[in-house]
């Protein structure tokens, strides 16, 4: 039914009224959940061996500092995962296909506040609050979309979101209907953190398991949640093990395969705490107990403040925590999200830093090893297993789950067996839907496929012990001639039910950005207009910060707020980011935009060079001390024109404009290269006019070639006044050496007249 | 409850496990935590639960929604509510949907519980097949 889809161009913007046509119609190309292909196979990519990475992709955006290195673009074994949920899903889609090509394959998103108590689906495409209201319409947008990014930057891409709260089995079945690759299943997280009741939280919880499990869906549990909800992240160390092995233990009983169960681990604590010695040994016995089970690490929220630099150091160190032990799926946490619901550009960055740090730490661990065999880490991962076996031991003599988690044994802020009398108690009648659990009677028969428990489907005559796809038609669906997931075309798709609230509705807010030259700032929804400006005041905090939203109102900007300050020293002053909307659209094809300088490869360059020597005199002149501009140019560790084998030849500073002509006749140079950088009177273009007027007067102006470089240089008033190019602000060696290169062409086929 | 940390008191009879005998430990307490649980589930059912079936045997979230509501008010969600459907479509000679359609609206509900009725005669004859 999609065999038909319209596939991406890298350089056309993704049309998601595309993506929203004929949803009715689409079905997902498959189920389950892909591990990176070619993972810890060594390859060759650049100039580098790697031991760790899986297969490149075909297209994809490199870490900026590849540029130094062919622009490769390496891709690490663990899937990263982005959690991308803005409250528009359809705004979210384009940051999806930002993210995979920065390297995210588990694209997760975040459902809106409430849903877990939500009895029932919800249908259509509300706008959400703080994640997506998750419906079988957005699922399929997004799926779609998935797939075609995915064709587009050549690797599987897992979508996932949650199957929990009071409708568990429902979301189940639709996300196994929908090619849903993961989800969180955990069911003490609803018990604990949503307050379901416990008892219909595992009941629920065992069918939702069975179809995610028909499915092949990757689980990732809940545990980490203690970790960020207790008030000494360090200290439940113990219990995470609990909660990990209960939801395990849980879910390989209703029929799970281990693999496709994930430990949502978190390295508990964060500088200043000397975290490594404390998150390391909880890493390695959390790995060493759970051995026959997929790790996720996630990082660390709880001690996220507003700095994305800080968070960032932090994800870096958890990362070094995943290169040390292990990790299956890398998630990342957008670095803003302890200021803002994240923006797109964070959820770049998150998975850059996750990229960037494994391809920095690739094959570490042929070098260094852990000191497991004695020493403080083999008796603290000794310590942490003994401290959770006797947590378990003690949930048992206390009459088992449901009677420990009245009595408040979890989320405690003790370091167990230390108890504070802080945990979170819940009562095994209260919660949501406590009177919502109905005992299976003798003849309880339900006639579809991966339905866990007690099924009397022997009083019709049919044997319900099969497990796979293939079979299913055999099973307990023959009795109605297939359930919808042996027959897709049975389900039944709502469109919308809201006439105000949904994704068309939003659409006609912003035809005027789609399909058009038109430009608005974005950071979370098209048109959003939001803009982040960093600035430094010479101000005490309070003042500065004041101070920041005054600067931003007279920028014009609309909803100022003052989103991270940091203090420099108490009195010189406060660094701010502040953030407001600028609420004009600009259309670009009213703007002069000169065609971008065409760029030889260095390789072409180099052998040009190489063909025929090319030299050049340089310096900066006038009464002009200012060198770094021109050594940047220059300078072979900068990319500068030594690097591609040009002879430079450079005379300083406050160079006069005769000594660089002389100097020029003397080595017989193919061209001047004159920096010129202060401006004042228009002095830097009389030093260019005066130039090109030495070289007539010398003779030598037909066979020279002139090129100025400035901060203030502006190429077409450079050329105005004689000389060959000018090069501004941002001119690379590259630049100037394609210049050079094609300008001696064009000298030596006499192609150019001169007057 | 508060108590300070004990934990050298406690672990007196774990000193002398090897590391792999209190791996093993923990994961013969964790199973003996969860056997009750999932019984509970094995024999259990939620409205939630039942409007998954209803789902998987195509019906929208709107009409399992109301299907389930009905077979709760009714008392027959101990027979399943997809059961409910299957059963009326059988006795009306309807198939599946329209069964569930007309249920969904409120009909047929007198039929769906003399189904049972009739059906109590042999209750014990479970057919030896279960699970």
């Amino acid at each position: 039914m999609n065999s038909e889809q319209k596939p991406l161009q890298a350089k056309e913007k993704l049309d998601i009224e595309y993506i929203l046509q004929d949803l009715e119609d689409y079905r997902p190309r498959r189920r389950g959940w892909t591990w990176r292909p070619g993972r810890g196979q060594p390859r060759k990519i650049g100039e580098f061996e790697y031991y760790e990475t899986s297969e490149p992709l075909t297209q994809s955006t490199p870490l900026p500092a590849a540029h130094y290195f062919q622009d490769i673009d390496p891709q690490p074994g663990p899937v990263i995962t982005t959690e991308i949920a803005s409250g528009r899903f359809e705004d979210d889609i384009r940051r999806m296909r930002m993210a995979a090509w920065h390297g995210a394959d588990h694209l997760m998103v975040i459902r809106t506040a409430g849903q877990s108590h939500m009895d029932g689906l919800i249908e259509g495409t509300p706008q959400g609050v703080g994640g997506v209201p998750i419906t079988r319409k957005q699922v399929r947008a997004q799926r779609k979309a998935l797939d075609l990014i995915e064709d587009e930057v050549g690797r599987p891409i897992n979508y996932h979101s949650y199957v929990s709260g009071i409708s568990g089995p429902e979301i189940a079945v639709m996300f196994a209907e929908e090619g849903v690759n993961g989800a969180h299943q955990d069911p003490q997280y609803n018990v604990l953190y949503r307050n379901v009741n416990m008892v219909r939280s595992f009941v629920d919880a065992a069918v939702a398991k069975k179809i995610m499990a028909w499915a092949d869906m990757a689980q990732i549990d809940g545990a980490h949640n203690a970790n960020a909800t207790a008030r000494e992240a360090w200290k439940v160390m113990p219990e995470l093990m609990v909660q990990h092995g209960i939801n395990a233990m849980f879910s390989v009983k209703v029929g799970m395969k281990k693999e496709n169960i994930c430990l949502s681990t978190v390295p508990p604590t964060a500088p200043p705490a000397p975290c490594m010695r404390m998150d390391l040994p909880y890493a390695v016995a959390l790995r060493e107990l759970f051995r026959e089970y997929k790790m996720r690490a996630q990082q660390n929220t709880k001690y996220m403040t507003s700095s994305a630099r800080e968070a960032t150091v932090t994800h870096t160190l958890n990362l070094l925590i995943s290169e040390l032990t292990s990790a299956d799926i890398q998630s990342t946490i957008t670095p803003d999200e302890g200021r803002n619901v994240p923006w797109h550009i964070y959820n770049v960055e998150g998975s850059d830093t996750a990229k960037q740090a494994f391809l920095g730490m690739d094959g570490l661990n042929e070098m260094v090893s852990l000191r497991r065999k004695d020493g403080p880490l083999a008796d603290n991962v000794r310590e942490l297993k003994e401290r959770a076996v006797l947590f378990l031991e003690e949930m048992l003599e206390s009459g088992g789950y449901f009677q420990a988690v009245e009595q408040g044994f979890f989320v405690d802020s003790g370091r167990y067996p230390e108890r504070n009398g802080d945990g979170i108690a819940r009562k095994i009648d209260g919660g949501v839907g406590p009177g919502e659990i109905y005992e299976r009677d003798e003849d309880y028969m339900a006639p579809v496929t991966a339905h866990f428990g007690y099924n009397n489907l022997g009083q019709y005559g049919v044997e319900d012990k099969v497990e796979d796809r293939e079979d299913s038609k055999k099973g307990p669906s023959s009795l109605i001639g297939g359930s919808t997931f042996e027959d897709p075309d049975k389900i039944i798709f709502i469109d919308e039910l809201d006439e105000e609230d949904n994704v068309h509705t939003r659409l006609e807010q912003t035809p005027n950005l789609r399909n058009s030259s038109n430009v608005k700032p974005e950071m979370e929804w098209q048109g959003d207009g939001i803009v982040l400006l960093t600035l430094f005041l010479p101000a005490e905090k309070r003042t500065a910060e004041f101070t920041a939203i005054e600067i931003g109102r007279r920028m014009g900007l609309e909803d100022v707020e003052v989103i991270h300050s940091e203090i420099m020293q108490p009195a010189e002053g406060t660094r701010i980011e502040l953030k407001g909307r600028f609420n004009q659209v600009i259309d670009t094809s009213q703007l002069e935009i000169p065609p971008a300088p065409e760029i030889l490869s260095e390789e072409e360059i180099r052998a040009e060079v190489k063909a025929k020597p090319l030299k050049v005199v340089a310096g900066t002149v006038g009464n002009d001390e200012h060198s770094v501009g021109l050594r940047e140019i220059i300078d072979i560790k900068h990319g500068g024109l030594e690097g591609f084998g040009i002879q430079c030849h450079y005379l300083g500073t406050s160079v006069p404009l005769e000594k660089l002509v002389d100097a020029a006749i003397e080595i017989e140079a193919d061209a001047i290269l004159a920096s010129t950088i202060i401006s004042h009177y228009d002095i830097h273009y009389q030093h260019m006019k005066r130039l090109h007027e030495l070289c007539v007067e010398k003779g030598i102006r037909d066979r020279i070639i002139l090129v100025s470089g400035g901060t203030q240089v502006s190429p077409e008033l450079a050329v105005e006044q004689g000389v060959d190019a000018g090069f501004g602000r941002g001119t690379k060696g590259i630049h100037v050496a394609t210049f050079l290169v094609k300008r001696r062409k064009e000298l030596s086929k006499g192609t150019i007249g001169r007057d | 409850m508060e108590r300070k940390d004990d934990f050298q008191k406690r672990r007196a009879h774990l000193a002398g496990l090897s590391e792999e005998e209190l791996e093993q430990r923990f994961w013969e307490l964790t199973g003996k935590l969860v056997d009750p649980m999932v019984d509970l589930a094995r024999t259990h059912t939620t409205p939630s639960i039942e409007r998954s079936v209803l789902l998987r045997m195509g019906f929208s979230s709107l009409e399992a929604k109301a299907i389930v509501e009905r077979t709760i008010d009714h008392g027959l969600i101990g027979k399943g509510a997809g059961h409910v459907v299957y059963k009326v479509s059988q006795s009306e000679h309807l198939d599946i949907r329209e069964a569930g359609l007309k249920l969904a609206a409120g009909e047929l509900w007198a039929r769906a519980e003399q189904n049972f009725a009739e059906k109590k005669g042999t209750k014990n004859d479970r057919g030896g097949q279960n699970e």
